[in-house]
């Protein structure tokens, strides 16, 4: 019995703990890949000695342990490779440094120092998100690869090459300093969104959500708040992710085919995440400053999450946040979404007319919502035969299969 | 007068070759680099760390941009250099931020190669 329950629970521990065990571990032994070794090791160490001797009182801090002499031991061993210098130093560091790892007061600086390495603009975005991803959430290198859509040996060729550029280039284990520090939390920002969005709305493939990564995202949301909980625009991202989150189970069939926000059966909303990110949405609304992006997309949806019905949603307050999101961050996106609710206040006409000039700036080539907009306005105002020619232009740019479904059933509609 | 002479050369070809050529060719640059001493035509070198270590660094209406990876557009030439020491690749491209070149064109903030 003590077998079974402790493979699952060791497993568990292992998915919880291994971001901030190896970031404890890369600022003891001063470089990623020896500390991910001595990661390795413990953990290997861990499968054999845990059913035996039961699960220690204080695992993250076995692992550190554990982990941190094994890495001295790679170190000896591989003596002749290093110079003797950096060898020395990295020892002394080990020896000398007091591990602090039962702290639980929520506060872990390793924790933050290894995001913020990992999402460092000298690595390409892709990059921070597939290092973020095995680093700081402990996913296995063949779960990266699988989010990439990509071969395993294509990622751990990436990633090896990620971690050489931050050892030989020297790209600094710390947490930014103050002067940087906005900019620094932007990026990681936009790191956490695209493993999120990646969850949500894959660019590609049979599937139209993977929760797997959008768990991820919030996870690492979660965890950035709690390490800097005075950033307004780190809750407003997480009461983004959760608000959309909550959505969905409605937004797909049981076949996979797409659900919209009209139709959706509000029975299969999460409650408990719309109250955990409505009360978010609040926070990051309040801080000093204009509102992040975030926050106000994050607003939106909070409107949306709660109307009780479609008819019920609060238009002219929509229209009046995406107004404001098209000051904060203008983008032809944002104008579209803009357009849309415009028709649910003003009628279709008018959005028609906004979004014919956005069509007309030719920025959103190649993005089918666009023309799938003009399809559902053009269908209201009765043109029918532009409406089918607009849902024609947009099924040949859609590339989800549930999207295309979807469009070639209006078209079929009509 | 001084020049400077930038060697130019196929990473994954350097990389794939056999330990014994490669050895042949770091003894040609030994002797190579004795001899520019000797004659006293010797300023400076150094073996420069492969380019997928490299960050390119730009300043556009005052906003820095860092980007992975050397640089790679052909419209601009190689003007100039700086060696410089900084504790880590923050350091050195903040420096390459304040160098007018990142403004009118790229810096490409490259690490050295470590002689022991």
């Amino acid at each position: 019995m003590a077998d079974e329950l402790t493979a699952a629970a060791v497993e568990r521990v292992f998915r919880a703990e291994a971001g901030r065990v190896l970031a404890t571990l890369i600022r003891l032994v001063g470089d990623f890949e020896l500390a991910e070794e001595g990661l390795q090791e413990a953990v290997t160490a861990a499968l054999r000695q845990w059913p035996d001797d039961g699960m220690p009182s204080n695992p993250r801090a076995w692992l550190v342990n554990v982990g941190r002499h094994k890495a001295i031991d790679r170190l000896r061993r591989r003596r002749m490779m290093l110079d003797r210098q950096r060898e020395l130093a990295i020892m002394a560091a080990i020896e000398s440094e007091a591990v602090q790892t039962d702290r639980d007061d929520g506060l872990d600086d390793d924790i933050l120092r290894l995001i913020f390495t990992c999402c460092h603009p000298a690595l390409n975005r892709d990059t921070q998100v597939a290092l973020t991803l095995r680093a700081v959430c402990g996913l296995s290198t063949e779960a990266v690869a699988r989010a990439f859509l990509v071969g395993v040996d294509t990622m751990a060729q990436r990633l090896v090459r990620a971690k050489a550029k931050i050892r030989i280039a020297k790209i600094p284990y710390e947490t930014p300093p103050p002067e940087r520090l906005g900019e620094r939390l932007e990026g990681a920002l936009a790191v956490i969104y695209q493993v999120f969005t990646e969850g949500y709305a894959p660019t590609e493939g049979p599937q139209l959500t993977r929760a797997d990564l959008s768990a991820e995202a919030i996870r690492l949301g979660r965890l950035l708040l709690a390490q800097m909980p005075e950033r307004p625009a780190i809750a407003g991202l997480l009461a983004l992710m959760l608000l959309h989150d909550a959505r969905r189970d409605a937004r797909a069939t049981a076949e996979g085919d797409l659900v919209l926000l009209e139709h959706q059966d509000r029975g299969l909303w999460d409650r408990g995440r719309i109250a955990e990110g409505a009360a978010l949405v609040e926070r990051a609304l309040r801080g000093p400053g204009l509102p992040s992006a975030y926050a106000v997309q994050a607003a939106i949806a909070a409107v949306h999450a709660e109307a009780e019905r479609f008819e019920a949603t609060d238009w002219p307050q929509i229209v009046g946040l995406y107004e404001v999101l098209l000051r904060l961050s203008p983008s032809p996106v944002v104008a579209l979404n803009h357009a849309a609710a415009v028709s649910m206040v003003d009628g279709p006409q008018k959005a028609l007319n906004l979004v014919d000039a956005l069509a007309a700036r030719e920025e959103l080539g190649g993005y089918h919502l666009l023309p799938a907009t003009r399809a559902d306005l053009l269908r209201r105002l009765g043109r029918r035969d532009e409406a089918r020619e607009a849902y024609r232009a947009a099924l040949e740019l859609a590339r989800l299969a549930p999207e295309r479904r979807w469009l070639a059933r209006r078209l079929a509609e009509l | 007068m001084q020049y400077l002479l930038l060697i130019y050369q196929n990473e994954a070809e350097m990389a794939a070759r056999a330990k014994s050529e490669a050895d042949a060719m770091h003894g040609e640059y030994a002797a190579f680099t004795q001899g520019i001493i000797q004659s006293g035509h010797f300023k400076g070198g150094e073996r420069l760390q492969p380019s997928t270590t490299a960050t390119t660094v730009r300043v556009r209406g005052g906003k820095v941009s860092t980007t992975d990876g050397p640089f790679a557009e052909t419209r601009e030439q190689l003007a100039g250099y700086y060696m410089v020491e900084a504790k880590d690749l923050d350091e050195a491209s903040a420096i390459a931020a304040k160098l007018p070149g990142s403004k009118y064109g790229s810096v490409e903030v490259r690490p050295v190669w470590p002689m022991s």
